[in-house]
């Protein structure tokens, strides 16, 4: 009988070892395990043993049940799979094809430069300020020590609504609306558009934007101009940029200085880019004229800052490789759809 | 202002690279534009002799000439100008040479004959008329007889000669000047620098006894100089000035023109010469001008003057705008014998505002507006009659007529040399700071601890001022660079900043760009847009000097910025365009008050299958996005920018907030678009004052909901927001919500009927509805919408 059973599994499990489909695995199992199957017939025979031998045989009989309902179970496990794979393998599609995006719009480059200069400077414990375009000339002039018939306002071709109105030159009026109200320590920055009456070209707008910004408090000092800007300078270009300072005038910072950075094109050795001279001039900044604090009510010998003015047009051109600034205010989809 | 390097040697040893030069300059704060040499492209190009010179066997218009260019050949070269012929001197490129531009000659065959080289135009030597000084004859360019055969023509014109080219500030008028850069670049380069004396001899008769000086404004002319000049011959300067003169930029006129141009470039003091002849009573008097009174300038224009403008003026006329422009009626002329020079200090903003009046603005009113050093005028006139004699153009009169008017000097200011590096963040020590200022012409007491700026530098007045000087001879790269200390400020954007950013996000979302457009626009655009002219849209701010017509007034409405947008995109044939822009408009408060600057949105979208509902749909979400509270959208029929019957204005809390709609087609036709155009402009304060700023969140529902569908027919013009009205008020509390799903009219639709369906969710917070319990709520909505709109259900 032990032999009997063990004869079965044994040709069980090379017929279960050789199938190769579902069908062959169902023909072993009716032949092995079915109600006329071979098992079944030998289970049969279990009433013809003694009652010594029957446990025995009938746990033999039971593990080796077993043993074939794993192997088929295995066997169909595996053949599931293989079957799987071969179908997958023929679903084959092209991944070149072109995908399905969600239609999005998106943000203009100017607010995209915008807010990444924002977005350091809040970094530095910076607010936003804001102020009127349409401006009292008292802003945007002369509490700025540019008085009436000053040269300096020869350099800001000045669109006027009336005798004391301008369209505002310049963001930095918004420092002396921000001293009015604000006591130190000030720390902000101020963007918006500033107006200037020159005719439209590449590089001419009569409408473009400043972020003009401002830092008032005990003991600031022209080092720390120079390190603010060249943190702002680094984050907006990358560390490799070179900074330069260099003296310059502006009526309403004292000392003044013109910050030039290593050219992003040729990255200092000059070209056509820089004109030869290795460096991009990006902004004005200095230390708030002690006369501009005191026209605001701030006491300049307690107290000092710096103030700076960035185009933001320029900064964003240099950014992206723009040659034409009329491209901005064009708005064509597909100058804004490459941002 | 333009320096040459020739010049700067004059009053010092200065032996860098002109490179070098350039940086160390524009470090020290005089921004160096560019630096050239103007015959840095010409190379083997030489005075030449034509010998012979004979028509081309094979051409009507070139010659075949023999020139003898000092090489000790004689060379063959074919020339093709009119003005060619035997016995002139011309400027010749040899076989190798180089010409402005990258141009090289080479020998070569012209219609078979060989040319050695070419005869040049002063065009093809980049020698322009000013340079020149006179118009040429139309060809080459032909030299004085005496010029030397051979010599080289940068020899010749002086193209040897560095020129600087310097970007000067306002402040600065002292660096308008050869001697007010020699002086920085001493300083800059820690050089000795020394103004040569000024001598000359005076014939022992006296200035004072042929001409009277009278300064009637005292205020508007601080100092007048005069001296004056006999026996004038009137020739051309020497080349060595010419050249000098040239290459500032200042066209030579003849010996005592160009002495007073010389001047005022080299002291940085305009000067002007009188034709004694023309002083009728022998008399100067400086005066306000009468109100009209005219005057011929030197260019030949007449100009009208006014009380406020200063004059120089005989005994019977003007002769002179003040610090602007000698009058044609004193120059001095071909003939002229006798010259007064003048050299005066005259108040910078009269002189500023006078050139402005006039609309004339010259190398000399724009010195003095910046503000002279009225200490300089002796030095200039004396320097002008040092010229004179050197320069053999005629016998200086003795004596000097000096009149002062009102003047300040330089005021001492406090030197704290601890105060000047806390401000800078810097160590610089006492003594090199005082070493700079001696540099500079400050003096130092270290007794008071003061210091006094020179006369020639009225922008020093402050303490700041003066902590500059030492920064930048100090190098503003030396300076430290340190992070901010002090005080920790919490920075960060304002709720309404925040609230922007987020209608940027919502609306690209949505798949718009955004847009930047100009803010002022044309008068005429209301027109454009039917705007009523009765419209509080067309008070707008104008600008007093506009650029032009179409950008002379301030937008009130963005809705045409839009439009011009959405053209510029059509008529570049972008098929579809989906925008829009956050800006301001403009609207006017009175006679000199600002305007308020209200934030609109606009959103504009034409192409595509779009329709109404796609702008609405737009606005919608921005709306929810935005989590703006109680919006409504009424239709609007008489706004005559949009189309009657698809228009609607957006109320938030009752206020309204915007309007939207398909644009009227007669407008968006004058705007160029031949397709439907939908357009919103939304208040960014309605919306901002609107949105409930925080976000409650709600238990999410434990029960299940029931649906019921509400089918109807009710009257073509009723709106389905008052269907939804009514049956939100009718659902109560149990109506979680309620979704239109259909809108049908036509076939088997009642004539003035619509089919409206929605699918209605009924829930409860605290337990599973029971069926009666929806039944009798549902009946309510039924009976109500029977009631209330005459809906027949179905």
């Amino acid at each position: 009988m032990k032999e009997k059973l063990e004869e079965i599994r044994k040709s069980a499990l090379e017929i279960l070892e050789k199938a190769t489909d579902m069908n062959a695995l169902e023909e072993a199992r009716i032949k092995f395990l079915g109600k006329k199957g071979e098992m079944t017939a030998a289970m049969k025979e279990m009433r013809n043993l003694s009652a010594e031998e029957r446990p025995a045989i009938g746990a033999l009989a039971n593990e080796i049940r077993t043993s074939i309902e794993s192997h088929i179970e295995g066997k169909k496990a595996e053949l599931a799979e293989k079957l799987e794979e071969m179908k997958l393998k023929a679903e084959v599609i092209d991944v070149t094809m072109p995908g399905r995006a969600r239609q999005t719009g998106k943000l203009h480059p100017l607010t995209k430069v915008m807010n990444n200069i924002k977005d350091t400077f809040i970094g530095m414990g910076f607010e936003i300020a804001d102020g009127p375009e349409v401006e009292l000339d008292y802003y945007n002039f002369e509490a700025l020590n540019i008085p009436k018939n000053h040269p300096a306002r020869d350099t800001q071709d000045t669109f006027y609504i009336s005798d004391n109105i301008v369209l505002r030159t310049q963001t930095s009026g918004i420092q002396v609306r921000v001293m009015e109200k604000k006591k130190p320590p000030i720390r902000i920055i101020a963007p918006g558009k500033v107006y200037r009456s020159d005719a439209v070209d590449a590089t001419h707008s009569p409408i473009f934007h400043q972020i003009e910004g401002l830092v008032v408090d005990k003991g600031v000092t022209m080092a720390d101009l120079k390190g603010t800007l060249e943190m702002f300078i680094h984050r907006l270009y990358g560390n490799e940029t070179r900074v330069r300072f260099r003296p310059h005038h502006f009526p309403f910072t004292e000392p003044s200085a013109e910050l030039d950075i290593s050219c992003f094109r040729c990255g200092g050795k000059g070209c056509p880019m820089c004109k030869g001279e290795g460096w991009i001039e990006i902004l004005g900044c200095g230390m708030v004229h002690p006369k501009v604090l005191a026209n605001c009510g701030i006491d300049p010998e307690v107290y000092s800052g710096f103030a700076f003015g960035v185009g933001l047009e320029r900064i964003a051109m240099g950014r992206y490789d723009i040659n034409d600034l009329r491209l901005f205010f064009e708005n064509d989809l597909r100058f804004l759809d490459q941002f | 202002m333009n320096l040459p390097m020739s010049w700067l040697n004059d009053y010092m040893d200065i032996d860098v690279t002109p490179k070098e030069y350039a940086d160390r300059l524009t470090m020290t704060g005089s921004k160096v534009e560019s630096f050239t040499s103007a015959g840095d492209e010409i190379e083997n190009v030489v005075a030449g002799k034509v010998l012979t010179c004979a028509p081309h066997p094979d051409s009507d218009h070139l010659s075949v000439c023999t020139v003898d260019a000092g090489t000790g050949e004689e060379l063959q070269i074919v020339c093709g100008a009119p003005n060619v012929r035997s016995g002139i001197i011309v400027p010749t490129a040899l076989n190798g040479a180089k010409l402005p531009g990258g141009i090289k000659i080479k020998k070569t065959k012209m219609r078979g004959v060989e040319s050695n080289g070419m005869l040049c135009s002063h065009d093809e030597l980049g020698i322009t008329e000013e340079t020149l000084g006179y118009t040429p004859e139309y060809g080459i360019l032909i030299l004085p007889d005496d010029t030397p055969v051979g010599k080289d023509i940068k020899d010749i014109f002086g193209l040897n000669e560095t020129v600087v080219e310097f970007e000067i500030t306002s402040n600065r008028p002292d660096c308008f000047s050869i001697i007010g850069l020699a002086r920085e670049t001493a300083a800059s380069f820690d050089k000795k620098f020394t103004i040569p004396e000024i001598k000359f001899s005076e014939n022992n008769e006296n200035i004072a006894d042929t001409i009277s000086v009278e300064v009637l404004d005292k205020d508007k002319c601080k100092r007048y100089c005069a001296r004056m000049v006999k026996n004038v011959k009137i020739a051309p300067s020497p080349m060595w000035m010419q050249e000098r003169l040239r290459a500032c930029g200042v066209r030579p006129i003849n010996n005592i023109v160009d002495i007073t141009n010389y001047v005022l470039l080299e002291y940085g003091q305009p000067m002007h010469a009188f034709d004694l002849r023309d002083l009728q009573d022998n008399k100067i008097i400086v005066r306000r001008a009468e109100n009209g009174e005219v005057i011929q300038t030197l260019d030949g224009q007449n100009r009208t003057l006014t009380s406020e403008d200063l004059v120089i003026a005989d005994g019977g006329r003007a002769v002179a705008v003040a610090g602007v422009m000698g009058g044609f009626n004193s120059e001095v002329k071909d003939d002229t014998t006798t010259v007064i020079f003048e050299s005066a200090t005259f108040d910078a903003s009269s002189v500023r505002l006078t050139a402005q009046r006039i609309g004339l603005r010259t190398e000399s009113s724009s010195r003095y507006e910046k503000g002279l050093d009225y200490h300089n005028t002796v030095p200039a006139v004396e320097r002008a009659c040092q010229l004179a004699e050197s320069l053999g153009c005629g016998e200086n009169v003795g004596g000097m007529i000096d009149i002062m008017g009102n003047v300040t000097d330089m005021k001492a200011l406090p030197f704290r040399p601890d105060k000047i590096n806390a401000f800078l963040g810097t160590d610089i020590p006492t003594e090199t700071m005082i070493k700079y200022f001696d540099a500079l012409g400050i003096i130092t007491d270290t007794g008071k601890m003061t210091v006094t700026p020179p006369s020639w530098r009225p922008d020093l007045v402050g303490e700041a001022d003066i902590a500059e000087e030492a920064a930048r001879f100090y190098g503003y790269d030396k300076i430290p660079v340190t992070l901010l200390s002090g005080e920790a400020t919490c920075g960060g954007k304002t709720d309404r900043q925040r609230f922007s950013d987020a209608i940027g996000a919502e609306l690209t979302s949505q798949g718009l760009y955004e847009i930047y457009t100009y803010t002022f626009t044309s008068p005429s655009l209301f027109d454009k847009l039917n705007i009523p002219s009765d419209s509080e849209l067309r008070n707008t701010v104008k600008i007093s000097n506009p650029l032009g017509e179409d950008t002379s007034v301030m937008r009130t409405t963005i809705t045409a910025s839009m439009l011009d947008t959405l053209a510029r995109n059509y008529n570049h044939r972008n098929p579809s365009a989906r925008l829009f822009e956050i800006g301001r408009v403009y609207a006017p408060n009175g006679e000199g008050e600002l305007p308020n600057e209200p934030q609109k949105i606009a959103i504009g979208i034409y192409g595509g299958k779009t329709d109404f509902y796609d702008i609405k749909g737009v606005c919608e979400a921005l709306l929810a996005g935005l989590n703006v509270k109680r919006t409504r959208f009424e239709a609007v029929t008489d706004n005559p920018t949009f189309h009657p019957g698809r228009c609607a204005k957006i109320t938030a809390g009752g206020k309204t907030l915007g309007v939207i709609g398909e644009i009227h087609p007669s407008v968006s036709r004058r705007f160029g678009i031949d397709t439907p155009v939908y357009i919103g402009e939304l208040d960014f304060e309605t919306m901002f004052k609107n949105a409930a700023p925080d976000i409650k969140f709600k238990e999410l529902p434990k029960y299940p909901a029931v649906t019921r569908d509400i089918a109807m027919l009710v009257d073509k013009s009723v709106p389905v927001a008052d269907i939804e009205d009514v049956i939100k008020k009718a659902g109560g509390a149990t109506l979680e919500g309620v979704k239109l799903f259909d809108v049908y009219e036509g076939e088997q639709i009642a004539d003035g009927k619509k089919s409206v369906a929605y699918s209605a969710t009924f829930r409860a917070a605290d337990r599973s509805l029971k069926g009666e319990e929806v039944q009798a709520v549902f009946d309510k909505i039924l009976k109500k919408l029977e009631g209330k709109l005459g809906a027949q259900l179905r």
